[in-house]
């Protein structure tokens, strides 16, 4: 089987989902190549190289695609793609906008988000939100497919020495161009790879109340996030979302403080090792799913928890 | 400038469904069925748009069995002109999909298409950036700010860090996130006037399109459940519980 795996990186580093994503890769089974598309990515490439299980890195480095593109990130893997049994990219916003082009450019269908390999062509995925699992069974030759990073331990960053191969591809479709980028800068870890994650919903009130959370979260090494109710409400900004259209995280512990535990929300979180649910309303719904419930005043109850760990 | 607008009819969000007990598919008896949430909000888009002037023409489309003209009739009474009901019993995967909408955008040549990013039954998010391979047109998904001016078109979307901004040509397929607009109610003057438009009904044999899907779902189950937790009375018992039981502090 030969599986070609398309990197998420930011030309200098690759992505921890990639690695989860080669974890995926691995349970199929069979040769993987990993493509490292990007501008000014021979560090990144470099990286890839290392990644425990990985065969071959291929490095397309070219302008067209500098900002990971969909409209020439997609010729570039489906021209690619042709030579393999599987193309596989994380979940992540890029892989969602670029692989579904990849897949009708080959004529196949795409399995989205898979949580579990459960054959070479047999896939778990979670459908309405995750209230139902579906096993789907893919009869194309190409089979083109995101995954769920959290559904899989991702593997070694180190202990592989993969040779690198560039390509000479340059696809520009002419339609696109980029134009900025506003990315939120943090010191705390990443939504997705955190070990720890503490969310806050509309319980909190305003965007200022946050700061509770943020304290409580640098004590405990932990990432912020949010319901899709706080950041409708502006209290935080979108790419703080947890949920079924936001991010889907599995961390060790999840804290949902004020947090009432709508079904698209939980799509995003209920696959956290440890919850722990702190709202005022006893019969709020994330009682359901939380490991530990805390009936109280979120005011009073973080304060008092970040002093007491 | 000509807008196309589609809308898929979905379990309605607020619906907790289950598995057929016997796993061969979601049970969808008696159930209430709306627009897709997404779809709502595209619809909402191109009314804004025609408002503005900018759009001229709204033809909303939707893919599915007869009943999706109930769908049609609503995002009509939203403010759209006409419909198209591309009409099939079958359950059909977002390549087919979004090849009929090919065809479809073929014969009514739109500037713009605008689609949910992801209907909330199969969260495949997928049709609209396949709908962009087969035209080669490009894409705005996930947009939280559609700006069109002349030929071409300013997005911002939704990636995982922030914000990004892209200028792309027309014609343009845009699909919408959460945040995009903030869809209005049809009122019933205009529910009743929506029934008058004009909806025509296609099927994919007439739009010379193979629907054969190659994805077969073998089976469907409700997850694994989490087992029931307890409540603690205090902080110091919950820090307590974290720290000796689960071990995760």
């Amino acid at each position: 089987m030969s599986i070609l795996v398309v990197a998420e990186h930011d030309n200098a580093t690759v992505k921890g989902a990639t690695l989860n994503t080669i974890a995926a890769a691995q349970k199929i089974g069979g040769e993987i190549t990993l493509l490292v598309a990007g501008q000014g990515c021979a560090d990144a490439a470099a990286a890839a190289a290392k990644i425990a299980g990985v065969a071959k890195v291929l490095v397309a480095d070219n302008t067209a695609y500098a900002h990971q593109l969909a409209e020439n990130i997609g010729l570039l893997v489906a021209e690619l793609g042709k030579g393999y049994q599987y193309v596989l990219t994380p979940a992540t916003s890029n892989g969602k906008n670029f692989m579904p082009r990849v897949a009708a450019l080959l004529d196949v269908g795409q399995i989205s988000e898979i949580i579990e390999v459960v054959s070479p062509d047999t896939f778990k995925r979670p459908i309405y939100a995750g209230n139902i699992i579906a096993t789907v069974q893919s009869s194309d030759t190409i089979k083109v497919i995101t995954v769920r990073t959290t559904g899989f331990d991702p593997v070694a960053a180190e202990g592989g020495s993969a040779a690198i191969e560039a390509v000479a591809v340059a696809k520009d479709a002419g339609v696109s161009s980029f134009v900025k980028e506003e990315l939120a800068k943090s010191d705390r870890p990443e939504l997705t790879a955190a070990n720890i994650v503490v969310s806050g919903g509309r319980g909190m009130q305003n965007g200022d109340n946050f700061k509770l959370l943020y304290t409580l979260a640098d004590k405990l090494g932990a990432a912020v996030g949010a319901s899709r109710a706080a950041v409708d409400a502006g209290f935080v900004p979108n790419d703080m979302q947890v949920g079924q259209t936001g991010k889907i995280v599995a961390p060790d512990l999840y804290i949902a403080v004020g947090i009432s535990g709508a079904i698209q929300h939980l799509a995003g979180m209920k696959d956290s090792k440890t919850i722990v649910a702190i709202n005022k309303d006893p019969d709020a719904p994330i009682f359901q799913v939380a490991d530990y419930g805390l009936v109280a005043d979120l005011f009073e109850a973080v304060p008092e928890l970040e002093k007491s760990i | 400038m000509k807008i196309l607008v589609t809308v898929k009819r979905v379990v309605d969000y607020n619906v907790k469904v289950r598995p057929k007990s016997d796993g061969t598919g979601v049970d969808l008896n008696n159930v209430k069925m709306s627009i897709n949430p997404f779809c709502e909000i595209a619809v909402e888009e191109a009314v804004r748009l025609k408002e503005k002037g900018i759009a001229t023409e709204i033809v909303v489309v939707s893919v599915g069995d007869k009943s999706s003209q109930e769908q049609i009739r609503t995002a009509l009474a939203l403010g759209g002109d006409r419909g198209i009901l591309v009409e099939s019993g079958e359950e059909l995967q977002p390549l087919a999909i979004a090849k009929l909408l090919k065809a479809v955008v073929d014969k009514e040549q739109p500037q713009l298409v605008i689609l949910g990013k992801q209907s909330i039954d199969g969260d495949n998010n997928q049709t609209g950036q396949m709908l962009a391979a087969l035209t080669g047109y490009a894409q705005g998904t996930f947009a939280s700010e559609l700006t069109v001016a002349g030929d071409k078109a300013s997005v911002m979307r939704e990636v995982d860090g922030g914000m990004q901004t892209l200028d792309l040509k027309l014609p343009l397929i845009v699909t919408t996130d959460l945040r995009l607009n903030e869809p209005r109610y049809a009122s019933l003057p205009n529910i009743m006037k929506a029934k008058k438009k004009q909806l025509d009904v296609v099927t994919p044999a007439d739009l010379g399109v193979d629907i054969t899907g190659r994805v077969k779902t073998l089976k469907v189950e409700p997850p694994a459940e989490r087992k029931a937790g307890i409540k603690v009375k205090t902080v110091a018992e919950l820090v307590e519980k974290l720290k000796n039981e689960a071990k995760v502090i």
